[in-house]
């Protein structure tokens, strides 16, 4: 028998089949169910160990990782940059590998540069997860987003879906598009110009500047989190005017499906990129994202900590 | 028996179903607090069975629910990652209840200590009982079931193959080699 999941690493969804997708998103349905008994733990990963190795800070992330590995019985280690030898002046690889010499199974790597998981991937002996690289991918997000629209839609094919905002600095959005044209669907992005990666149509959306037609007919809308630095770095001329131009209200969801849900990363700007009313309505799968990314995450967890070579199970 | 050979075909299945639920209600004093729990997958749909033979005899719904024990597996380190695992499903109250784990063939034991591990996560039942279909011998740990269908002795390296009708019931229980 060949190894059921056949990565070692989960670095982004570039390189995963729609099978592959689907394949961690069914595991995380059983993971779901077990984050809703009364013992919210299996003893699967008893033995196993993963490290959090957090370069940027990221609470939901972390914890949502965090949660992860404890309920599946692993030895789950936080560490954060403030915490570690990295303000000593350790390389990022001097670092890996000094964890490397514990024998942990997976690592979780979040870092502000683009890549960073992929060059440490190479260079050790155990299963590395991407938790966010710079601008460039986000895997476990778009993979709980995925989970999300598939629980609300029942499908990942032939929706439309229409993402909000500061496109140019997201790995959220970058993965998400990655991973819905792997189903088939429709993927528009909308934004001001200033936060438009310049080669957006290579990740096959269609590109809209006003945010009406890009929400006409939608099924979901991804609200993006709009970052106030961007207003220092003279991006945008002030929040009010992007939450008048760009900010999804009660308003502007009405060009949207009926039945369109609302989603968004977090952590939210109320009253900017998404209004109060929109943030708490009952179409706002914003919870249910929270939720699914301890489900999601777990069934990474599981999928790559297993063995190669696993046998079926035995009789008895 | 031999590779090849029928252990049992759909009339004993059904007849031995029914000869279950007779013997579990018995024992239970009723079924009133009863519940059945299959082991995923095989157990299942005999658990669903004899559901229906309680309630043609009883004229009472026993609840039917379903474990999966790949998650509780002794051998998870090196049997992972199994692509084929469910959710398992118990919507009801285990607490207080008189509760019934129910697997199709029965060997080594530790798919039923991993299903009662399962259960016990989703409270703290009266009692637990063992019902299995077939007990083909070979266990490697101390767990005897309550119910038993029928004792098989297969050969060492045999599997028992159970094979199912257009609605998933069992049709037959073939014993097949080791090695097709």
């Amino acid at each position: 028998m060949t190894r059921p999941f056949r990565h070692t690493h989960l670095l982004g969804i570039e390189g995963l089949e729609a099978s592959d997708v689907a394949q961690i998103l069914d595991a995380a349905e059983v993971f779901y169910e077990v984050s809703r008994r009364p013992v919210r733990k299996v003893p699967t990963l008893r033995g196993k160990s993963v490290i959090n190795l957090f370069f940027e800070a990221s609470t939901r992330t972390r914890t949502s990782f965090e949660l992860a590995g404890k309920r599946l019985s692993a030895d789950v280690v936080n560490i954060s940059t403030s915490t570690s030898s990295v303000t000593k002046g350790e390389t990022l690889l001097d670092t890996v590998q000094t964890l490397q010499a514990m024998h942990p199974d997976v690592v979780v790597i979040r870092h502000s540069a683009s890549g960073a998981p992929h060059y440490v991937s190479e260079r050790v002996g155990c299963s590395i997860v991407n938790a966010g690289d710079g601008a460039h991918e986000h895997p476990t997000q778009a993979l709980l987003d995925a989970f999300t629209i598939r629980r609300a839609k029942g499908t990942l094919s032939k929706l439309v879906v229409t993402i909000c905002g500061d496109v140019a600095h997201s790995r959220v959005a970058r993965s998400n598009a990655l991973l819905l044209r792997l189903f088939g669907s429709e993927v528009r992005v909308v934004g001001p110009r200033t936060l438009m990666p310049s080669e957006v149509e290579s990740l096959g959306v269609k590109v809209f500047d006003r945010l009406e037609p890009a929400l006409e007919g939608a099924d979901v809308v991804m609200v993006l989190r709009i970052q106030r630095e961007r207003l220092e770095g003279a991006l945008l001329p002030s929040m009010r005017e992007y939450s008048r131009t760009f900010g999804i209200s009660p308003r502007t969801l009405g060009y949207a499906k009926p039945d369109a849900i609302v989603m968004h990363p977090g952590p939210m700007n109320r009253g900017v990129e998404i209004s109060p009313e929109v943030a708490d309505h009952a179409r706002s799968a914003i919870l249910d994202q929270v939720e699914a990314g301890v489900a999601v995450r777990m069934a990474v967890l599981y999928l790559l900590a297993g063995e190669a070579g696993a046998g079926p199970g035995t009789q008895g | 028996m031999q590779p090849g050979e029928t252990v049992m075909d759909a009339e004993s299945i059904a007849r031995t179903v029914r000869r279950l639920a007779h013997e579990i209600v018995e024992r239970a004093g009723g079924t009133e607090r009863l519940a059945l729990v299959g082991v995923r997958r095989g157990g299942v749909p005999i658990a669903e069975r004899v559901a229906r033979a309680i309630e043609e005899a009883e004229k009472r719904v026993v609840p039917v629910g379903s474990v999966e024990i790949a998650l509780y597996r002794d051998d998870a380190a090196t049997a992972l990652p199994d692509p084929k695992i469910g959710p398992s499903r118990i919507d009801f109250d285990v607490n207080a209840r008189e509760v019934v784990l129910i697997d199709d063939v029965m060997q080594t034991g530790r798919t039923i200590r991993a299903a009662i591990d399962c259960l016990l996560d989703y409270g703290r039942p009266r009692r637990v009982w063992l019902a299995v279909l077939l007990d083909r011998g070979g266990r490697e740990l101390p767990i005897a079931p309550d119910f038993v269908g029928r004792v098989v002795q297969v050969p060492d390296g045999a599997r028992l193959e159970v094979k199912l009708d257009d609605v998933g019931f069992e049709r037959a229980i073939c014993v097949r080699s080791a090695t097709t």
